[in-house]
């Protein structure tokens, strides 16, 4: 038994899986340790928040402190950062239709194409062939530009209870800064938040875990009832072994995921948990370990060690457990791993239809999933929305399916490179 | 050709036996759900309604048009019947449409699409994997690791990835649907030309998916014949290189084709779930539809199709099986 574990250790292949699995399981467990908060309470107001560090206007305004800083660069970099893509190509548009020459315009380079606007734009002027509401909306750029360009402070006024004029209460000077340690509420939000306003990577380890359970509730449900109905057809043989492999083989042709669409369905939305839907999974995924088991089985039982203990008047459980189990461990621990991942994959292919666990407790990399699809996510162009998800989920089947074929070639030596 | 009778007729009996069985867990399971669905659809016919009597009848017209009311064994031979006739009845969520023809609009773009996409995804990969096989080194160092990562991939996920790179971001092709929003299908080049667009991606993602799993098999297959006796033998008879690799091609091909049978029901199942992702007109998003409508008829006449034409292509493999390979009508005619 060492022996066989020092073997698969030895294998490359293995220990690349089982080390990505490991640290997926200790980030899992690890994170939910430091990180309290709920993992599906809504904390952001609207849909889709990048991901990033949060600073509180309010409080960075209000820090007890602030720190005047004469920075080269701030000015270039705060108009570059203001002025949008649109407004830039807008520039770009009346600029050339005034009579610029168009290579010699940059809309990357935020300082020529504002010396330029600077230099030729002219408010009054009509450009032939332009409509009036394309005019009014170079005003507009103009006088947003104009902005971005004065150099004078913001002012910061309270509305008076009494009159209900504005008091000015502080100026802030471009020049004025705060130190992120100073203010209150700093939130780092390293996936940003879901399309309800969640926080993206709480809700993902969450939802790891809650798949990782599922594959392996659907996977241990799997193995156990293929495993004992293969040893049973394998062993006992007849009558039994022919009933046993109609009904395998039934189950063998009638796709599973049909089954499992056509099950959950009729489960209904609201009896719908994790653990149901694991279960589901697995009573419709043992369909191959029994038809192997069986088949390895059936190899074994007339051989002479079977036949000895037999002869020896030895139980059927014992000849099951001491000479027929130890031959097909190795098998039925890889189709244990297979089961697992196939049931996260399976899991995450319901909820994407919909038919995935009720919505209201805890989240799987599915549902994740099937919510990035529904607030369209992906043609919106919000990785972080669904982007971890897949890559969690390819990570997770990916390392056991790594760890699987790592054991294949420790047993199959044919395999071996 | 006596032993090829019975291998036939066997896997036919086969074929009937199990279509019997998925018909009934078919009609069964979705009638089992708790709730009426005959009063979800009356209560969203009936909105704005303030006469109680009026949404009475309404609820009668229903139940009797989908005898619901009837036991559950006389709605299963009415079932019976009406399904012999192409009849699935009314679809729930997109009522006064028939089922069938709202089948009828998607089925030939799931057909077109998963059909060829499956066949050229396990060719290019039984391909690649005996030359994973064959030429070992630097080929296979790449090919299998990138295999197993592509085949533990779920195909959704490909689909979202193709569909971000090449239409979001490079705008190559179209997000969504089966053809241009402002086109109706017809036989006009501009209609073809729309269609082969959003077919691509689609298309690809699905091919992709199938390449990783195939590979890996079929090197394993390929390695195992590569080591056999008979190649030794063979090579030591001086016969060339050349003619060992079409031996050990074909006879490592066999167990593929069985396994693209056995595959068939998962590769279809990850495929319907791509065509959401693309919003692609055929069964995948039909389903999604029938789910979130709560669409019973519609639903289980999905679920059958799927059924039919999964255990259909795999009664054709089954006996294209049987043809290539030799050792059958051997073992039949014992």
């Amino acid at each position: 038994m060492s022996y066989t574990i020092r073997e698969v250790f030895r294998s490359g292949k293995f220990v690349v899986g089982f080390t990505i699995l490991v640290t997926i399981l200790l980030i899992v467990f690890i994170y939910p340790l430091i990180v309290r908060h709920p993992p599906l309470q809504i904390i952001g107001q609207g849909t889709f928040f990048p991901p990033g560090i949060y600073v509180s206007t309010y409080d960075t305004v209000n820090a007890p402190t602030t720190y005047t800083l004469n920075l080269d660069k701030a000015e270039s970099r705060r108009i570059a950062n203001r002025l949008k893509p649109d407004d830039r190509v807008a520039m770009k548009e009346w600029l050339v239709a005034f009579g610029l020459p168009e290579e010699e315009i940059d809309t990357e380079n935020t300082a020529q194409l504002l010396a330029q606007w600077e230099a030729n734009y002219d408010p009054n002027l009509r450009l032939p062939g332009m409509t009036f509401a394309r005019q009014r909306y170079f005003q507009r750029v103009n006088t947003s530009i104009q902005g971005l360009l004065s150099t004078e402070g913001a002012i910061i006024a309270v509305p008076n209870a009494e009159t209900g004029a504005l008091d000015q209460k502080g100026v802030v000077k471009q020049t004025d800064y705060a130190n992120v340690n100073d203010v209150a509420n700093v939130q780092l939000l390293v996936l940003g938040t879901d399309n309800f306003g969640r926080d993206i990577l709480t809700e993902l380890l969450a939802a790891t875990a809650i798949s990782l359970l599922i594959g392996l509730v659907a996977g241990i449900i799997a193995t156990t009832i293929g495993l004992v109905l293969g040893l049973v057809a394998g062993y006992v043989g007849g009558m039994v072994d022919d009933g046993i492999m109609f009904v395998t083989n039934l189950f063998t042709v009638i796709p599973t995921f049909v089954l499992l669409i056509l099950i959950s369905f009729s489960i209904g939305q609201d009896q719908r948990g994790a653990i149901t839907i694991a279960i589901v999974i697995g009573f419709t995924s043992w369909v191959w370990t029994a038809r192997a088991v069986r088949s390895q089985v059936f190899s074994l039982r007339n051989r002479d060690h079977v036949n000895l203990s037999k002869l020896s008047g030895h139980s059927v459980f014992r000849i099951i457990y001491a000479s027929i189990l130890p031959y097909i461990a190795s098998y039925v621990v890889m189709a244990f791993i297979l089961q697992v991942s196939s049931g996260i994959l399976a899991e995450a292919g319901l909820s994407i239809l919909g038919l995935g666990p009720r919505t209201t407790e805890t989240p799987t990399l599915g549902l994740m999933m099937n919510w990035a699809m529904i607030y369209q996510a992906h043609i919106l162009g919000k990785w972080w929305a669904y982007l971890p998800v897949l890559l969690m989920i390819a990570l997770v089947t990916f390392s056991m399916n790594l760890m699987n074929t790592g054991l294949d070639q420790v047993f199959n030596p044919a395999l071996r490179d | 050709m006596k032993g090829y009778a019975k291998y036939f007729s066997n896997k036919l009996g086969w074929f009937l036996i199990t279509f019997l069985f998925a018909f009934i867990l078919n009609f069964l399971l979705p009638r089992l759900m708790p709730g009426d669905p005959v009063a979800a659809i009356v209560a969203r016919q009936a909105q704005g309604m303030s006469n109680p009597s009026g949404v009475q009848a309404i609820y009668q017209q229903y139940t009797e048009l989908f005898a619901t009311d009837k036991p559950l064994i006389e709605q299963f031979f009415i079932y019976v019947q009406n399904v012999l006739k192409g009849d699935f009845g009314y679809s729930f969520s997109q009522y006064p449409r028939k089922v069938s023809d709202v089948l009828a609009a998607s089925i030939w773009w799931t057909l077109m699409l998963q059909l060829p996409a499956i066949l050229v995804g396990w060719t290019l990969g039984n391909i690649l994997g005996a030359l994973a096989a064959y030429l070992r080194g630097g080929f296979d160092k790449v090919l299998m690791p990138a295999s197993l990562f592509l085949s533990s991939f779920p195909a959704f996920g490909m689909a979202v990835i193709l569909l971000v790179v090449f239409a979001v971001n490079l705008k190559w092709f179209p997000t969504s649907g089966g053809y241009g929003f402002n086109l109706i299908p017809s036989p006009t080049p501009g209609f073809l030309g729309s269609a082969f667009v959003h077919y691509q991606l689609p298309f690809w993602s699905i091919v992709i998916i199938a390449i990783g799993g195939q590979a890996i098999g079929m090197r394993s297959m390929s390695i195992y014949e590569l080591n056999s006796d008979y190649v030794k033998f063979a090579r030591f008879m001086g016969i060339k290189d050349n003619r060992i690799v079409a031996y050990v091609f074909r006879n490592a091909m066999l167990p593929q084709v069985t396994g693209l049978a056995l595959a068939l029901g998962t590769m279809v199942g990850g495929a319907l779930i791509a065509e959401i992702v693309f919003s692609y007109p055929g069964l995948g998003t039909t389903l999604l539809n029938g789910v979130m409508g709560q669409d019973y008829p519609l639903i289980s006449a999905s679920t059958l199709i799927i059924t039919f034409m999964v255990l259909l292509a795999t009664f054709v493999l089954e006996i294209l099986y049987g043809v290539i390979d030799p050792r059958i009508k051997a073992t039949q005619s014992d």
